[in-house]
């Protein structure tokens, strides 16, 4: 026999104003199966409680409404009430007569008739709702964090020094990301590296920290608390352990390339370390440009090798582990500006990008912090800076703006005036977008310093003798402007990695058009995944600079802190069921699931005497959230969302549409 | 190849050399270019500054008429006539009330079939450079030749789209097939001021000056170029230019037409380059290619 309550809430005026609650308690009463009808100021409140959980008991009701706010306002407090005087929590439904209906509409009339339907239509469901139980899921107290870059390096210093063990895996043979390729940080010009470097060290230190570079991940599996991931260990050639990073090897090597590093302005060997300070100091050799590894001579690395730790015959290992929790930290590219064929890169060596002026001005780049034209190595006279190169622009680059530009293009006018005394520096720019702390005073300093902004776009970059002809508008004095240039720099925008999007899949976690991953919610959970257990942190997620980078690492390191807190997780219990008896094993189910969680199984039936054995979906409730993608897809109506199960849902519409 | 032929208001006028030239090419080359019947006038340049309806109706006319006689593509060889055609069959074919209006307007009933093409791409694209290259018996050695594609060419890209808008590349190869050598220079899609050379000549002497002074600096000693604009405001208003920018150009503008003529044997008379304003044979002589 079902015993329902109804307990209707005037939220103050909220509802009360727009909804007649007192006609509608009366109309409540009359709807099947409802034994008790009470109304309150607010029913969230200590005494409402207390007046839910005393009708529970005197009533003895097995099956509560509360017609109030929205469900994720109030459902979690209500489910406790429940819970509190001995009932199922899910044998709560939420009637929500205040966002879907009281604040929406201003017919007294109107308004109070739909908050009959909505309280009808709970009612109807709650009939069907069965009681449901929390699943508890053990925590692997592990993380993985994919990136080493500042993000990846923040988070992982801060879960392990909560006391667990992390393991950070990074593509490169180093560590460090592009912060490390960066000379000065803006708004406070300390030196990148130094701020960067001491946390690359505690990094590659930290008791609770395995770093494993020049790695990649290659497989993911499981749920929030038990990933099992596969990941691939590159032979980097060289026994690490025995390896002193004396630097004989590639100081004899023979076969050169462009370093990445240096965005090709520099060198490096075969066998190589990107940049002095990399972590871990040790060389890896590049098979693919390595003589013995193209035509089997060579080996003069291993013969100067005194420690005798070059090992040719190192394999890559692919290795499984299991992970509680995932941070992505993979960071971001530059956009390829070579269709923007007007301003002459790659045509013109003196048409370079931000980066590559950094790595001009550090003083571990390649031409020792002396800033030269790459043309002809003399000191730029005159240089033109271009905002907004790919950024802000549908026509041909992407349509967001990559916020980090405006102040790095600021702080390569300011240490370009420190640099080279009567320097010109023209800053062509949209809008100069300079919003974080510090960073208005930061802008006004490369002005006072000289940078002469210029608001209007670049039309055309070219070369006349050995000077670069920078055309544009100047769209305040509403004229066409030349300046002549001996270096021109180009602010491109910050593009998400190429291959994001299969990591997005490998991971099971969303993206966006422009390849950038998903936060849960962009206000409210922003280093979240809508998949439990995978958290975001830096430009992965949309551009940043690194104030907010670090945050973000720190963010993500305390929720998976949080996870972390709990031996046991308990999962909630509204996931999809499967029929096994209905299910025809077409598996239509499983590529609708966004989550993975749906697999197919083979199981035994006996059948006119016989053994019959056939496949069928399985739902993993670690993995499944509850969306119901697949009891819609399903054809025989096998698949069912417990707690939205398809009776109770047509019992709603029914109810609404009678 | 067959195709229908949409010659233009100046090719039988201020660019009868570059309507003969293209003539002569196309023979050599086995195109056969069937006039559109009964063709008017497209309203370059001054329609679509003046009157949207008559900018949307003429080119519309002309467009109806080739499909009406089963055309799927027109022919063209003026960047003008081109660029108006490109950019309405483009207009009618996104918005259905610009084409509605347009039927509405000329009485006919376009349908939206027939894509516009410029000569220079069926020269690069349908004969190909390798079928041009092959037919060149006197290649122009030691010619240096700036291209100059002007800005009605391969603009707005979604319109035209048949070559790279900022570094187009069609003109350069078909020059180079004819054996002459191209300069790289950055002022191949600059606007020569096409549309003002009656009404505002200062105007144009300027802007003609900078194209003119670019392509000297770039070393070249001669342009060529696709448009009868381009052509007459470079040619007829060089003396003017020069004025301008104090200096002397003495730059002849060919025809890609009459260049491709030039090196398949043609004779200078065959090709109209007895006919321009800046003399364009004692370069050719003093390179010993007439």
């Amino acid at each position: 026999m079902k015993r329902v309550g109804v307990f209707l809430c005037w939220c103050g005026s909220n509802i009360a104003a727009t909804v007649d609650v007192p006609a509608l308690a009366e109309y409540a009463a009359k709807l099947p199966n409802v034994v008790y009808v009470e109304q309150n100021k607010y029913t969230c409140s200590e005494p409402g409680q207390e007046q839910i959980r005393k009708a529970i008991a005197e009533h003895r009701l097995n099956r509560v409404v509360v017609a109030a706010c929205s469900p994720r306002m109030h459902e979690t407090t209500f489910r406790r009430t429940l819970a509190s005087a001995s009932l199922n929590p899910y044998l709560l439904e939420m009637a929500n007569v205040r966002e879907h209906c009281s604040w929406v509409h201003q017919d007294r009339a109107e308004a109070t008739a739909k908050a009959r339907a909505l309280v009808r239509r709970a009612v109807a469901k709650v009939q069907l709702a069965r009681p449901l139980f929390q699943s508890s899921i053990p925590v692997n107290r592990r993380a993985l964090v994919i990136g080493g870059g500042i993000a990846g390096i923040q988070a992982a210093l801060d879960i392990a020094d909560s006391g667990h063990k992390v393991v950070l895996v990074e593509r490169e043979p180093t560590i460090g990301g592009r912060m490390a390729q960066l000379d000065k940080t803006f708004p406070t010009l300390d030196c990148s590296s130094c701020i960067l470097t001491p946390k690359m060290v505690d990094a590659a230190q930290h008791e609770n920290i395995q770093l494993w570079t020049y790695s990649e991940v290659e497989e993911v599996g499981g749920y929030v608390g038990n990933f099992q991931v596969k990941i691939r260990r590159r032979a980097t050639s060289i026994n690490a352990s025995a390896c002193t990073g004396c630097g004989a090897c590639w100081e004899k090597c023979p076969a050169k390339t462009g370093n990445e590093f240096d965005l090709g302005l520099g060198q490096r060997k075969a066998i190589y370390v990107p940049f002095p300070q990399a972590v871990p100091n040790k060389p890896v050799i590049d098979r693919d440009l390595c003589i013995y590894f193209k035509t089997g001579r060579c080996r003069i690395c291993q013969r100067f090798c005194t420690a005798g730790a070059v090992e040719f015959e190192q394999q890559d290992v692919v290795v499984e582990e299991t992970f509680g929790a995932i941070v992505a930290a993979t960071g971001f590219e530059q956009f390829d500006h070579a269709v923007y064929g007007e301003y002459g890169y790659g045509k013109h060596p003196d048409v370079i990008t931000g980066l590559h002026l950094e790595r001009l001005i550090s003083a571990s780049g390649p031409s020792d912090g002396k800033v030269k034209r790459p043309s002809n190595g003399a000191v730029p006279e005159t240089v033109v800076f271009v905002q907004c190169v790919g950024s802000r622009d549908e026509a041909k680059g992407v349509s967001y703006c990559s916020r980090a530009c405006c102040m790095y293009t600021a702080k390569h006018a300011i240490m370009l005036h420190e640099k080279i005394p009567g320097v010109s520096t023209f800053v062509f720019y949209i809008d100069v977008r300079a919003a974080g702390k510090g960073y208005e005073e930061f802008y006004a300093r490369a002005q006072e310093l000289g940078a002469q902004y210029v608001r209007g776009r670049v039309a055309r970059v070219y070369q006349r003798g050995d000077k670069l002809v920078v055309m544009g508008e100047d769209t305040l004095l509403g004229a066409k402007v030349q300046v002549e240039a001996d270096l021109v720099v180009l602010a491109t925008a910050m593009t998400a990695r190429h291959d994001a999007q299969s990591l997005a899949r490998t991971l099971g976690i969303s993206y966006d058009q422009n390849g950038f991953f998903t936060e849960a919610h962009p206000k409210l959970r922003p280093v979240e995944t809508n998949t439990a257990g995978i958290f975001l942190a830096g430009a992965c997620q949309g551009p940043k600079d690194i104030p907010d980078t670090v945050a973000q690492g720190t963010a993500a390191a305390a929720k998976v802190n949080n996870l972390f807190a709990k031996e046991n997780l308990l999962a909630e219990p509204t996931v999809a069921t499967v029929n096994e008896a209905w299910c025809s094993g077409c598996l239509w189910c499983k590529p609708t699931c966004p989550y993975r969680a749906i697999d197919s199984k083979t199981i035994s039936q006996r059948q006119v005497g016989k053994i019959l054995t056939r496949q069928v979906a399985t739902v993993n409730a670690g993995l499944c959230q509850g969306c119901g993608a697949c009891t819609v897809a399903c054809r025989t109506g096998a698949m069912n969302l417990l707690g939205f199960s398809n009776e109770q849902i047509l019992a709603e519409v029914d109810a609404i549409c009678p | 190849m067959k195709y229908v032929y949409y010659p233009g208001c100046s090719l039988g006028g201020t660019a009868r050399e570059y309507g003969i030239s293209a003539r002569a090419v196309n023979d050599a080359l086995g195109l056969e270019f069937q006039e559109l019947a009964d063709w008017s006038c497209c309203g370059a340049s001054s329609a679509h500054m003046t009157n949207l309806d008559l900018a949307l109706a003429l080119p519309v006319r002309n467009l109806a008429l080739a499909e009406a006689q089963g055309a799927r593509e027109l022919v063209t060889a003026c960047a003008s006539c081109y660029q108006r055609l490109a950019i309405v069959a483009h207009e009618v074919n996104t918005h259905p009330r610009a084409r509605e209006r347009a039927n509405q307007l000329t009485g006919a009933d376009y349908k939206g079939g027939v894509t516009p093409r410029h000569l220079l791409d069926v020269l690069g694209k349908d004969v190909g450079v390798d079928r041009v290259a092959a037919r060149v018996t006197r290649p122009l050695e030691g010619l240096k030749v700036a291209c100059y594609y002007g800005c009605l060419l391969v603009r707005p890209v979604k319109a035209t789209g048949f070559d790279d808008p900022e570094d187009p590349q069609t003109m350069d190869t078909l020059v180079k097939a004819a054996g002459a050598q191209v300069v790289t220079w950055p002022f191949k899609t600059e606007c020569c001021g096409a549309s003002f050379s009656m009404s505002r000549t200062d105007v144009v002497a300027g802007m003609a000056a900078a194209v003119l002074s670019e392509a000297k600096a770039a070393g070249a000693d001669c342009l060529v170029t696709a448009c009868p604009m381009c052509h007459s405001n470079l040619d007829m208003r060089q003396s003017m230019a020069a004025r301008v920018a104090r200096t002397t150009f003495n730059l002849p503008i060919y025809y890609i037409t009459q260049l491709l003529g030039l090196s398949f044997g043609y004779m200078p008379r065959q090709l109209g380059l007895n006919s321009h304003f800046v003399k364009a044979l004692p370069l050719l002589r003093r390179l010993r290619l007439v």
